[in-house]
């Protein structure tokens, strides 16, 4: 849990094949109390069900950056931070 | 270090010429480049789409540039990726390296598209016959990466 009370707001950032499953490029959240790190965030977003929930299932191959930087699902969330969750890269 | 991310082509000479410029410590310079085949699991490829993450791709590369130049006796270095659509013959990525020999530059050259391959945030889709799909990743790509340990600083994900 947060020790602060104030509502944490990120903003969230879906690319790729998963903006296309989503249906979204993207969207502001307001995170519960507990939702804290990186992935608790994907866990927390899979609950919605839906493509949510396919998508970011456990065993979906997700990855996520915060603030432009690959995020482990230890990375903690802060108020403002950019948060992207997309599949394996497949550049070069 | 030069990283840059465009639409437009590249010219391989020209990007070597500047990256070794009035630079006579170089002794080696090696290079690689990727373009599009016309043909990838099976299905043939009349186009694709390569998409980034503004903002966090130049900075990815340029992380790996500088693990490069921590790991590798290596003087510079440029990486340039194309996005948008391209078509089979088309040029992709560039990634050249100078040095005073050759085998920390090839190694360094190898190094930087390994992780390009599976840090760097680009996607690629392919309209083939059947329609649009997304290029899945290789698992081979990220052994080529693990390849160099962990000390080479991969993120843990």
């Amino acid at each position: 849990m947060r020790d602060d009370s104030t509502a944490t707001s990120v903003s969230i950032v879906y690319l790729a094949r998963l903006r296309e499953a989503l249906g979204m490029a993207g969207e502001r959240v307001e995170l519960p109390a507990d939702v804290t790190t990186a992935g608790a965030l994907r866990s927390w977003l899979a609950a919605r069900g839906g493509a949510f929930g396919r998508e970011l299932a456990p065993g979906r191959a997700v990855r996520v950056a915060v603030n432009h930087d690959l995020a482990s699902p230890a990375t903690p969330l802060h108020a403002g931070d950019e948060v992207a969750l997309f599949p394996p890269v497949t550049g070069g | 270090m030069t990283v840059r991310v465009q639409q437009a082509d590249f010219d391989v000479a020209a990007e070597i010429a500047a990256l070794r410029a009035g630079d006579a410590r170089v002794g080696a310079v090696a290079s690689f480049v990727g373009t599009v085949r016309d043909v990838n699991d099976a299905a043939a490829v009349r186009t694709m789409t390569l998409e980034h993450y503004p903002g966090m791709t130049e900075r990815a590369l340029a992380a790996i540039v500088d693990r490069a130049k921590a790991r590798f006796d290596i003087f510079d270095a440029v990486v340039v990726h194309r996005v948008g659509e391209l078509a089979p013959t088309d040029q992709i990525v560039l990634v050249a390296v100078t040095g005073a020999h050759r085998g920390e530059a090839f190694d360094a050259c190898r190094f930087i598209m390994d992780y390009l391959k599976t840090e760097a945030p680009f996607w690629k889709k392919e309209r083939t016959p059947d329609g649009e799909r997304w290029v899945d990743a290789r698992t081979s790509d990220d052994e080529a990466a693990a390849r160099w340990g962990r000390e080479a600083g991969a993120p843990i994900r």
